[in-house]
């Protein structure tokens, strides 16, 4: 919302300067976007007075001239055709800077005469194009500020506009009057009355108006009237300068009058020639699928129940939205037929939306329009306009009725200093509310028509304190839940997903955060890219479907980061990845993606390519850092995204996946652009069983005095018999004595032949209460034989 | 026997290396050496005799081993000092490579605020990211024509043919964690809701999803004054500057009653944003007391329970205090930004330790 400071003054009675104003204005919730004050650039800019004007003694085309300034008479080269005794002019002193030519003006020799200043024409102030020669001015002293001439002879043009947010609860701020009213209730002066008397009607309207029963809840009042024998044509000034300085466009008087209105009261009205309107009008709902060319030179197809004014001919005016080309009014137009109706809200904001149409009108109908200045509307309007352009007023036709809006609340004062946390005495309250249109009777407050956001008491209170100040707010603090040491606030898990994050950045990976959504085809590649979690309306095909998983945007990444040259990378992500498109279908994921190898070439010969066993690595510390328990089943079978052969799911029995870790298929690299290969995991911390917790003490620690003994056993079996398996199977075979199984060596092939390897095994027996004799020890060892034996097929090697 | 003793002495002084020591030891001290054959005559000899030459012979024993023993010490030391020698390595070439891992700035923050409005009595509550309009919009006083809706730029989740009910959204702001958790709590309650939001908005300051933390206060005497208290020692506990100012400015936001802007205290040094100083101010969050229909949504009575909001960008904070310039790099995963913008994995934000290092 635009508005000139002369424009507020017209409604407001103030002495305030431009930057009291502002400064109030955002305070009280109207928050200033900008200033545009044309007198701040031509400040330093003074009158003279041309004493005398010689001919350059050099130069055929320049004059000397004395001129008479606030520091003497100056001695002044000018060019210009019109220089010349006698007349009063506008001085740059040396020192000034003139936008117009972007030169700070300083003392010079023009062909070896001196010259101390400019006198300046009105381009190189940029009021305006005219540069054919300097400014004359037919009053003024020398030495006074031009800007003091202007804003005393020509306001417009020193008329500094302001720009402010409008929240979508104050439509009666979308009027400069509203403006005003806040600020005589801040105190920066008085609302001025600017009421009109009705204008009496001399013959009845040749137009009537009716209003469809079903339409009445859309348009519950409709004013019009027609006046005829106007003299439609340019506005005058003054309103076109309002207009343009708020940058609208003025395109014809009778047209300038409805948009002042919009913008001087939030008070949209329409004008239509009412020579070209066919019988009668009637406010209704559109069946669908009717036609009509708007006023921006569009045409709009009606969609049934969106509410139109039609007259014999048909639709001729989206209602509350924009007007019909047919029956617009023209520079031609003699006899006019002016609109002021009440639309509601709710119905203007669906139709706008549907029809994309974003008009002034709209724009005030939805957010709501004083529905009881409907009448007043239609009378200022008639007075402008018989004003300016003549004319014979009919009386008004009326349709419906203004519809009743009044309602009251309880001005509780005590509330302010409750809700708030300010003091303020109940006489300011009482006070503030007259002073923004609040009617009291006794501690009922009416609410004035134009205020459809004020629902309830707590709106009193904001209205109060508002108009107030929340400066004036001091803290307080805000009083401890509990007395004593704070207890903790995070859920078991909430902690395990800060415990994930960090371990994963200990091991070594750099957090990132992608987008939650991703393009179809990726998405596809990991179980996603369903329309369960398209979006309707997506920024870009990059972005239209809800992440399935969180890899692909780990990919996607790599691919970036290999683009911009960095080969070795290890990223992760924390957080949601998407099964469907309803609330909670959503996981916490903790994912780990590792590319290229382990480090730069180095002296070392450290540096390998990323394996399996890596992401296995580094899967095993993020569940153990939350707790999962250490012993899992590793099982196959995980989606369709990973290497076949070389991934792993880790599991609590094949039902509770706690996480998966292994090689990314390399088609997925493929079509990702990613180069490969690229181990990953995946982690679902929800997954990992919560412990059951019995306070912090451990158990007791269990250790033996007496020697542990390692024995070590090589089995050969068939080539796709799992490590694990074997070793599950050692230690079965003695529980309490054996304390630990590794797997030191796997070799295949060679002597053993085809679809053989060979597996070897430190079995660690540790006695509790006594010490290990051979025989025990070779009992043991028998038993390992046999158990793994039996569970894998394989035989001692020999 | 001193003639012995000077011999071995004379000969251990000169060994070469431990083989020759060991030649000397059986020569002198072994079994049989040459004290070993004196010893054997001190059968022959008598008592008066005896008593003389046993404790003599045993004390040449027992130097010539000391000799022997120290000697060998020092051999083993120059040849230890040899092989040193050879021992030399470069220690200027680099280490095997270590991988730095990092921590993202929006994660560091959100550990950040939920530590400090932990201490304040706030947990952290969290909900879908899919969400109903109803609890996105209609229960945080925003109906279907409101221009809020409109202004949000929100994104909606497509429906399936036949399936006519109102499409979900992305939240377009952490507030219907708020409903959920006042449904699933009541009220008192203290809680702050960071995580991602979405609105379909794309330049230099705007990314389609980006994180906000809300927070919600509700109890039977809450007022602004307690807001401004909360946020101004949240502010000053985050930039880790104390006695930060804020100004509240009236505003509106569907959900609270009376709404207001937030500014911080800054001010502009050369081009440089300093917080907390300065008669600048910067728009920083929207907050306001609980709407009574929002408390109503949420299943709160109001007209026994009030309580405050606020909201704020947990991205833009970061930017704020760490001099982060983009925002959209912050979703861009480039390992340059990650590493240099990222922070250590035990650099965990505590107020006892401090925010920051």
């Amino acid at each position: 919302m635009k508005f000139t400071l002369s424009w507020l003054k017209d409604h407001l009675d103030t002495t305030a300067s431009i930057d009291e104003i502002t400064y109030a204005l955002t305070d009280l919730g109207l928050e200033v976007e900008g200033v545009e004050n044309p007198a701040a650039k031509l400040a330093d800019f003074t009158l003279g007075y041309v004493q005398t004007a010689e001919k350059h003694p050099d130069a055929d085309r320049l004059n000397v001239c004395q001129v008479e300034t606030d520091e003497g008479v100056m001695q002044i080269i000018c060019g210009a055709p019109n220089a010349r005794a006698g007349i009063t002019v506008v001085v740059a002193k040396p020192g000034v800077y003139v936008p117009g030519i972007d030169t700070t003006i300083g003392v010079g020799k023009i062909r070896g005469v001196e010259s101390f200043g400019m006198m300046a024409s009105e381009r190189e102030m940029e009021l305006s194009e005219e540069h054919d020669g300097i400014i004359e001015l037919p009053s003024g002293k020398p030495g006074d500020r031009f800007i003091d001439w202007l804003a005393e002879n020509d306001p417009a043009k020193v008329d500094p506009v302001i720009e402010i947010a409008i929240t979508p609860n104050r439509p009666d701020a979308l009027g400069v009057r509203g403006i005003a009213r806040d600020l005589a209730a801040r105190g920066l002066g008085k609302l001025k009355p600017r009421d009109c008397d009705a204008v009496e009607g001399s013959f009845a309207s040749p137009i009537g108006v009716s209003i469809d029963e079903d339409t009445l809840d859309g348009c519950p009042v409709f004013y019009g009237r027609v006046i005829r024998g106007v003299k439609n044509g340019p506005s005058p000034q003054w309103l076109q300068d309002c207009l343009r300085a708020i940058g609208l466009r003025p395109i014809s008087f009778l047209v300038d009058v409805t948009n002042f209105f919009t913008f001087d009261r939030n008070r949209p009205l329409h004008v239509f020639d009412a020579d070209k309107v066919k019988g009668n009008l009637r406010v209704h709902r559109a069946k669908g699928g009717e036609e009509i060319a708007a006023l921006d030179e569009k045409t709009y197809t009606l969609q049934a129940g969106q509410m139109v004014i039609s007259d014999d001919s048909g639709v001729e005016s989206i209602a509350g939205i924009m007007g019909g080309e047919a029956t617009g009014v023209t520079e031609d137009t003699v006899n006019v037929f002016v609109e002021s109706a009440y639309w509601d809200p709710v119905q203007i904001a669906y139709a706008g939306r549907a029809l994309k149409i974003n008009s002034d009108a709209r724009y005030r109908f939805e957010r709501g329009v004083d529905p009881a200045w409907t009448p007043y509307g239609i009378e200022h309007a008639t007075r402008m306009i018989l004003d300016h352009a003549g004319g014979e007023p009919s009386e008004v036709v009326v349709a419906g009725q203004v519809p009743d809006t009044r309602r009251a609340y309880k001005l509780d004062a005590a509330k302010v200093q409750s809700l708030v946390g300010m003091t303020i005495p109940e006489s300011d309250q009482r006070q503030t509310l007259t002073a923004l249109g609040f009617q009291l009777d006794g501690d009922m407050a009416q609410v004035p028509s134009w205020r459809p956001d004020v629902q309830g008491e707590a709106d009193l209170v904001e209205e109060v304190a508002r108009i107030a100040s929340l400066t004036q707010l001091q803290g307080k603090p805000l009083p401890r839940l509990t007395t004593g040491v704070p207890r903790p606030v995070l859920s078991p898990m909430q902690r395990r997903v800060v415990t994930a994050r960090r371990t994963a950045a200990a091991l070594g990976y750099n957090e990132c955060v992608t987008y939650s959504f991703i393009d179809q085809a990726s998405a596809a590649l990991f179980g996603g890219g369903t329309d369960e979690t398209r979006l309707e309306n997506p920024i870009s095909s990059d972005m239209s479907h809800m992440r399935p998983d969180l890899l692909p945007g780990l990919l996607q990444a790599a691919a970036r980061n290999q683009a911009r040259g960095f080969a070795d990378m290890a990223l992760f992500e924390v957080g949601p990845a998407f099964s469907g498109g309803e609330p909670g279908e959503e996981q916490i994921m903790v994912s780990g993606l590792l590319v290229g190898r382990t480090g730069p070439r180095d002296v070392h010969g450290a540096a390998r390519a990323v394996d399996v066993f890596d992401a296995k690595a580094d899967a095993e510390a993020v569940l153990s850092a939350i707790g999962a328990p250490a012993k899992v089943q590793i099982l196959r079978g995980a989606a369709e995204w990973w290497h076949p052969g070389r991934h792993g799911k880790i599991c609590l029995g094949p039902k509770k996946v706690l996480g998966v870790f292994g090689e990314v298929h390399p088609r997925v690299l493929a079509a990702m652009d990613v180069k490969g290969p690229a181990m990953a995991f995946t982690i679902y911390p929800a997954e990992v069983p919560m412990p059951r917790k019995s306070g912090a003490t451990r158990p007791a620690l269990q250790i033996s005095d007496l020697q542990a003994v390692e024995r070590d056993f090589a089995f050969v079996v068939d080539a796709d018999v799992e490590a694990l398996t074997l070793v599950n199977a050692a230690k079965g075979a003695d529980k309490s004595l054996i304390d630990d199984v590794r797997v030191f060596d796997e070799f295949i092939g060679g002597s053993l032949g085809e679809g053989k390897k060979s597996l070897a095994i430190t079995v660690r027996l540790q006695p509790s209460d006594k010490t290990l004799k051979d025989a025990d020890i070779e009992a043991v060892g028998a038993k390992v034989v046999e158990k793994v034996t039996k569970a894998t097929g394989g035989v001692l090697r020999g | 026997m001193d003639d012995l003793k000077q011999k071995y002495l004379s000969q251990i002084a000169d060994a070469g290396d431990e083989s020759a020591l060991e030649d000397i030891r059986l020569a002198a001290v072994g079994k049989k050496g040459e004290v070993a054959l004196k010893m054997r005559e001190l059968g022959k000899m008598t008592p008066e005799e005896r008593q003389v030459a046993g404790p003599a012979l045993n004390a040449l024993k027992d130097e010539i081993n000391s000799a022997l023993a120290a000697k060998k010490a020092a051999l083993g030391d120059a040849a230890l000092d040899e092989r040193l020698r050879s021992e030399w390595l470069d220690v200027t070439l680099p280490t095997r490579h270590q991988r730095q891992g990092s921590i993202h700035p929006v994660s560091q923050v959100t550990e950040e605020l939920t530590a400090i409005f932990a201490e304040m009595g706030f947990s952290v509550a969290e909900g879908p990211r899919i969400d109903t309009d109803w609890y996105n919009f209609d229960a945080l006083n925003i109906p279907g024509h409101h221009p809020a809706r409109a202004e949000m730029d929100t994104f909606y989740m497509a429906r399936g043919e036949g399936d006519d009910r109102a499409p979900h959204v992305l939240r377009t702001h952490t507030s219907p964690v708020q409903i959920r958790t006042m449904e699933a709590e009541g009220a008192p309650l203290r809680i702050i809701c960071p995580g991602g939001v979405y609105r379909a908005d794309y330049d230099q300051t705007h990314t389609p999803m980006f994180h906000q933390v809300e927070g919600l206060a509700i109890d039977k005497d809450l007022s602004m004054a307690n807001l401004k208290w909360v946020l101004e020692e949240f502010f000053s506990a985050f930039f880790e500057i104390d006695g930060i100012k804020t100004r509240f400015r009236a505003s509106h936001f569907p959900f609270t009653e009376p709404s207001a802007e937030v500014d911080i205290q800054c001010s502009w040094v050369d081009g440089q944003l300093r917080i907390g100083e300065g008669d600048g101010w910067m728009e920083v969050l929207g907050s306001g007391m609980v709407h009574p229909k929002v408390l109503q949504a949420g299943g709160i009575d109001p007209n026994e329970w009030q309580g405050f909001a606020f909201g704020m960008g947990i991205d833009r904070i970061a930017m704020l205090k760490y001099g982060i310039p983009d925002l959209r790099a912050f979703f861009d995963a480039d390992l340059r930004w990650l590493r240099h913008y990222g922070f250590a994995s035990l650099d965990q934000p505590n107020l006892h330790g401090g925010l920051s290092r």
